[in-house]
C-alpha cells in the first residue's frame, strides 16, 4: 500500500516537473508556469506551489501572492466541468443574473459554494468574454453558447449529467 | 484554416507575393468568407463552414480551402473562414464574392440550398438574407444595410473578409510593405515624426498621443528596450481588441515591428487576455508564420536588427491594462501598478524603457506609415485624427462592433448604424431611448442632449465622458441609472487592486452608499457623500483604474439626479426595477382579512377589519417585505393595486 501510493505521489509531480522544465525554470514565468499546472490539476495544490516555489528558488509567500491576485487561479478543486456566465455590461442588462440564479438553484449551490458535492460542475461568473452580439452567454468547458435563456442553461446542465451517468465518455 | 509558411520571404518579393495571391484568386470564381470569430463560432459556424465546403463538393463545384498562389488552374469556390465581422447578433455570417451576398443566421441545414441556388443557379435565397428590423425589407449584402454602409471601416478592413491564418493574404492587401518601409527607408526618429504628425492617440482609454510616447522611448539610452502590445481588454461590454487579434492578427505584428524599430525596442510582449481563446492562437499561429517568413527573428526582414515577439496569456486581473501593472505581470509578479513617474517608456519591464500600446493603436501604425500622416489625418477631428471602434450594444436594433471616424456623432452610431432603439418588450421605439454609457465602467454617461456631439476625445472629456475603449451600452427607459451605476461599481470595486487606500476602500465605500439607496435606506445627504467621495477617490487613487472608477457614478447622478431623488426621497425606483422601491399591494380577492399582515407591519401601513379585504398606505409603507412573508395566502404583490 505504502509503494502505491509513494508512485501516485511521484506521478502527481512528473507533470509539474514537465511545466517547469517548458518554461526554463524561469521565475519571471511564473504566471504561464502557474496556469499550465493549474490546466494540469484544475486548481493550485497547495503542495504543488510550494514545490513550484522551491524550484524556482523564490518565497512560497511569492507564489501564494501571485496565485490569490489573479482571478483565474484557483486554491480549491473545481469541478469536472466548470460553467462561467458571463456579466459584462451587455450580458448584465440581458439577464445573466437570472442564468445564475437558475443554474445555482439547478445545481443546488447554496451559500457562497461554487463547486457541486460530486466535483461535477463548478458556476464562476466572469467579467466580459467580449461576445457582448449574443448576450447573455455561458461557458462551459470551451464550449460558448450564447442568446441563452435560462431553460436552455438547466438544459446543458441535464444533459451533461445524463451523459455522465451514462458512458462517462465526455 | 490555410497552411503555414514555412518560406522566408524576402521583402523584395512581397509584390511578387501580393501578385501570386491576387492571380491565383482570380482565377477562382467565387470567395466565400464564413464567419470565424467567437460569436459566430458560438452559433455553430464551424460547422456550416464544414457543411458548405461538404455539400460544395458534392454538387461537383471544385472547392479551394487552402489557397496555393502558385497554382493558377481555378476552382467553382475558394471558402475560408475570417475574423469577426462585427454582426453577430446575425451570426453566423456567409459572404459571397463577386456577388456581393450576405448571408445571416445561416445553419448547417440551410448550406444544400445555398449551394443549389445561389452557387448552381446564381439565384438569391432570400430568407438567410438580413431583414430590415424597422422595415421588414430583405437587403442583399453590406453595401445595402446600414449598419454596414454607414461605417468607416479602415482598421477593420480587412478583419472578417481576410483570411486570418493565411499569411499571404494579408500579404496581397498590402501588408508588411510599411514594415519594409520603416526598416529600410526610414529612421527611427523619421517614423516617430511620421506617427506624431499623423496626430495617432492612444486608443486604450487615456489617448496619450502615440508619436510623443515612442519618442520618449526612444530618447532613453538603453541597449535594451520592450514594447507590449496590450491586449488585455477588461472593460466589460468592449470587445474590438479581441476582433482585430482575432481577424487581422498580422496588423498588429506588422505595427509593433514598426514600433521595435522606432523606439529601438529587440524584443516584443503580445499580452492577450485569457478570456479569449481564440485570439491566443491566432496571434500564436500569425507570431510563427511571420517568424518563418523571416519578418520577425535575429535579422528582422534581412534588416539586420533582431525583433523577437513573445505571445503572453493574462491571468484574470482588469488592472494589468495600466502600463505598469501590465509590466509587472510579464515579469510574473502580482499585476500592481506603481506611482509615476518615471514613465513605463522610461523604466518598464525589467527597469529598461517599455512602450505599452493598445492593440488598435497599434493596428492602425502601418496604415499611417504606408499612406502617410496627411492621409491619415483627412479622417477625424483636429484633436482626434483617425477612426474610432465601438463596440455597440445593449437596446438598440443592430449590435456589433463597428467602426466611425472620430467627430461622428451618437445620433449616427445609434440610429443610423444601430438601427434605432428597442422599447422594453424589444420593439423597435426611438422615443424610448434614454442614455448611453460610453467607455465603460471608467466612461460616462451621454443622454438626448448630447446626440449631436462629435464624439471625439477632446469634446467628449469636456462633457465629463470619455472615448475610453470605445464600449458603448445603450440603455432604454426600462434602465433604472443607480442599478447601472451599481454594475459598473462592483466591477471597479471586485477589480481594484488593494495596493491604494482611496480605491481599496473608496470603491466599496460608493458601493454601499448605491446599495443603500437600492434598498430604499438613502436620503438626500447619502447623495452629497456619494458624490464627494467620488471626488476624492478620483482624486486621489494612484493608477487609472481607481481615478476613473467613480466616472460612471459621477455622471449619471448628475445627469439624471431627479431619478436618484426618487429613490432617496419618495422610496421609489422610477423604472420598477429597484424591488425594495416596488410598491407593495393587496390582492383583495385572495385576502382572507386574517389581520396576519397588520400585525407585522412595523409602521402601521396596513389597514381593514377582520375577515375582510385589507389595503396597504402607500405613503406609510416602507417597503420591507414583512408582510409578504407573513401572508398565508400569497396575497400582497409587488406593484401597484
Amino acid at each position: 500500500m505504502l509503494t502505491l501510493s509513494v508512485f501516485a505521489e511521484a506521478r502527481r509531480f512528473e507533470a509539474v516537473v514537465a511545466v517547469l522544465d517548458r518554461y526554463d525554470r524561469d521565475p519571471s514565468r511564473l504566471i504561464p508556469i502557474l496556469q499550465a499546472v493549474q490546466d494540469e490539476y484544475r486548481y493550485l495544490p497547495e503542495e504543488i506551489m510550494t514545490y513550484v516555489a522551491t524550484a524556482l528558488d523564490i518565497s512560497p509567500a511569492k507564489v501564494y501572492g501571485v496565485a490569490t491576485f489573479y482571478g483565474h487561479f484557483s486554491l480549491e478543486p473545481k469541478g469536472k466541468h466548470v460553467i462561467k456566465v458571463c456579466d459584462g455590461t451587455a450580458c448584465h442588462v440581458k439577464g445573466s443574473g437570472d442564468l445564475v440564479e437558475a443554474l445555482r438553484a439547478e445545481l443546488r449551490l447554496e451559500g457562497k459554494a461554487k463547486t457541486t458535492p460530486d466535483m461535477l460542475f463548478t458556476l464562476e461568473t466572469v467579467s466580459c468574454l467580449g461576445a457582448c452580439g449574443l448576450a447573455p452567454v455561458l461557458v462551459v468547458g470551451e464550449d460558448v453558447h450564447g442568446l441563452v435563456g435560462k431553460d436552455e442553461a438547466v438544459r446543458l446542465v441535464k444533459e451533461i449529467r445524463r451523459k455522465e451517468a451514462g458512458d462517462g465518455s465526455i | 484554416m490555410a497552411r503555414s509558411n514555412a518560406a522566408i520571404i524576402p521583402p523584395g518579393e512581397l509584390e511578387a507575393v501580393a501578385t501570386a495571391y491576387a492571380e491565383a484568386s482570380a482565377s477562382i470564381a467565387r470567395r466565400v468568407v464564413v464567419c470565424g470569430g467567437t460569436g459566430c463560432i458560438a452559433n455553430g459556424s464551424l460547422k456550416v463552414y464544414e457543411a458548405l465546403v461538404a455539400a460544395l463538393a458534392a454538387a461537383g463545384q471544385e472547392v479551394v480551402v487552402d489557397l496555393d498562389i502558385h497554382d493558377c488552374s481555378g476552382a467553382a469556390a475558394h471558402v475560408s473562414t475570417s475574423g469577426c465581422q462585427g454582426f453577430c447578433q446575425v451570426g453566423p455570417l456567409v459572404t459571397i464574392e463577386p456577388d456581393g451576398i450576405l448571408y445571416t443566421h445561416v445553419k448547417g441545414a440551410d448550406v444544400e440550398e445555398i449551394v443549389s441556388r445561389t452557387f448552381v443557379r446564381g439565384g438569391l435565397v432570400e430568407r438567410l438574407l438580413y431583414r430590415d428590423p424597422v422595415s421588414g425589407e430583405r437587403k442583399r449584402g453590406k453595401r445595402d444595410i446600414g449598419f454596414y454602409a454607414k461605417q468607416e471601416r479602415r482598421v477593420m478592413a480587412e478583419c472578417g473578409s481576410i483570411d486570418p491564418e493565411d499569411l499571404n493574404e494579408y500579404i496581397a492587401r498590402g501588408g508588411y510593405r510599411a514594415a519594409r518601409k520603416a526598416l529600410f527607408d526610414l529612421s527611427p526618429a523619421q517614423i516617430c515624426a511620421v506617427v506624431k504628425d499623423s496626430g495617432l492617440r492612444g486608443r486604450g482609454g487615456a489617448g496619450f498621443p502615440t508619436g510623443r510616447k515612442w519618442e520618449l522611448a526612444l530618447r532613453q539610452a538603453s541597449p535594451e528596450k520592450y514594447i507590449i502590445c496590450n491586449g488585455d481588454e477588461g472593460d466589460p461590454g468592449a470587445f474590438m481588441d479581441r476582433s482585430v487579434l482575432e481577424g487581422n492578427p498580422h496588423s498588429v505584428i506588422e505595427g509593433m515591428l514598426i514600433g521595435a524599430r522606432a523606439t529601438g525596442a529587440g524584443v516584443g510582449y503580445v499580452y492577450v487576455r485569457a478570456e479569449y481563446p481564440l485570439a491566443v492562437q491566432r496571434v500564436r499561429k500569425a507570431v510563427a508564420d511571420a517568424e518563418a517568413a523571416g519578418f520577425l527573428g535575429a535579422d528582422s526582414m534581412g534588416s539586420g536588427t533582431a525583433f523577437e515577439l513573445r505571445v503572453m496569456e493574462g491571468a484574470g486581473a482588469f488592472v494589468c491594462g495600466e502600463a505598469s501593472a501590465m509590466v509587472s505581470s510579464i515579469m510574473g509578479n502580482r499585476g500592481m501598478p506603481r506611482p509615476k513617474p518615471p514613465r513605463t517608456a522610461e523604466q518598464g519591464l525589467w527597469g529598461k524603457p517599455t512602450v505599452v500600446n493598445n492593440v488598435e493603436t497599434l493596428a492602425q501604425v502601418a496604415l499611417i506609415i504606408d499612406k502617410g500622416a496627411a492621409e491619415y489625418r483627412s479622417l477625424g477631428t483636429a484633436g482626434s485624427s483617425g477612426t474610432k471602434t465601438y463596440a455597440l450594444t445593449g437596446h438598440v436594433a443592430n449590435t456589433g462592433l463597428i467602426e466611425v471616424p472620430f467627430g461622428a456623432t451618437l445620433r449616427r452610431v445609434v440610429f443610423d448604424i444601430g438601427g434605432g432603439i428597442l422599447d422594453r418588450d424589444g420593439r423597435p421605439d426611438d422615443a424610448a431611448f434614454k442614455a448611453v454609457q460610453i467607455g465603460g465602467p471608467s466612461g460616462g454617461c451621454l443622454t438626448a442632449e448630447h446626440l449631436d456631439v462629435p464624439m471625439d476625445f477632446d469634446s467628449l472629456g469636456d462633457i465629463g465622458a470619455m472615448v475610453g475603449s470605445g464600449g458603448l451600452v445603450v440603455m432604454n427607459d426600462s434602465t433604472c441609472m443607480v442599478q447601472m451605476a451599481r454594475f459598473f461599481m462592483q466591477f471597479t470595486q471586485r477589480e481594484s487592486c488593494g495596493k491604494c487606500v482611496p480605491c481599496r476602500e473608496g470603491t466599496q465605500q460608493i458601493l454601499a452608499l448605491l446599495d443603500d439607496v437600492i434598498a430604499g435606506n438613502g436620503t438626500l445627504e447619502s447623495l452629497g457623500l456619494l458624490e464627494a467621495l467620488c471626488e476624492n477617490v478620483a482624486d486621489s487613487s494612484l493608477c487609472g483604474l481607481g481615478a476613473s472608477a467613480p466616472a460612471p457614478v459621477l455622471s449619471m447622478l448628475r445627469q439624471f439626479r431627479s431619478e436618484y431623488e426618487a429613490h432617496v426621497v419618495d422610496k421609489r425606483c422610477p423604472t420598477g426595477q429597484c424591488s425594495a422601491l416596488v410598491p407593495l399591494s393587496i390582492d383583495a380577492a385572495a385576502c382572507k382579512g386574517c389581520t396576519a399582515c397588520a400585525r407585522k407591519c412595523p409602521v402601521g401601513a396596513i389597514s381593514g377589519a377582520p375577515k375582510q379585504a385589507h389595503a396597504i398606505d402607500a405613503q406609510k409603507c416602507i417597503k420591507c417585505g414583512a408582510c409578504v412573508a407573513a401572508c398565508k395566502f400569497d396575497a400582497i404583490k409587488k406593484g401597484a393595486a
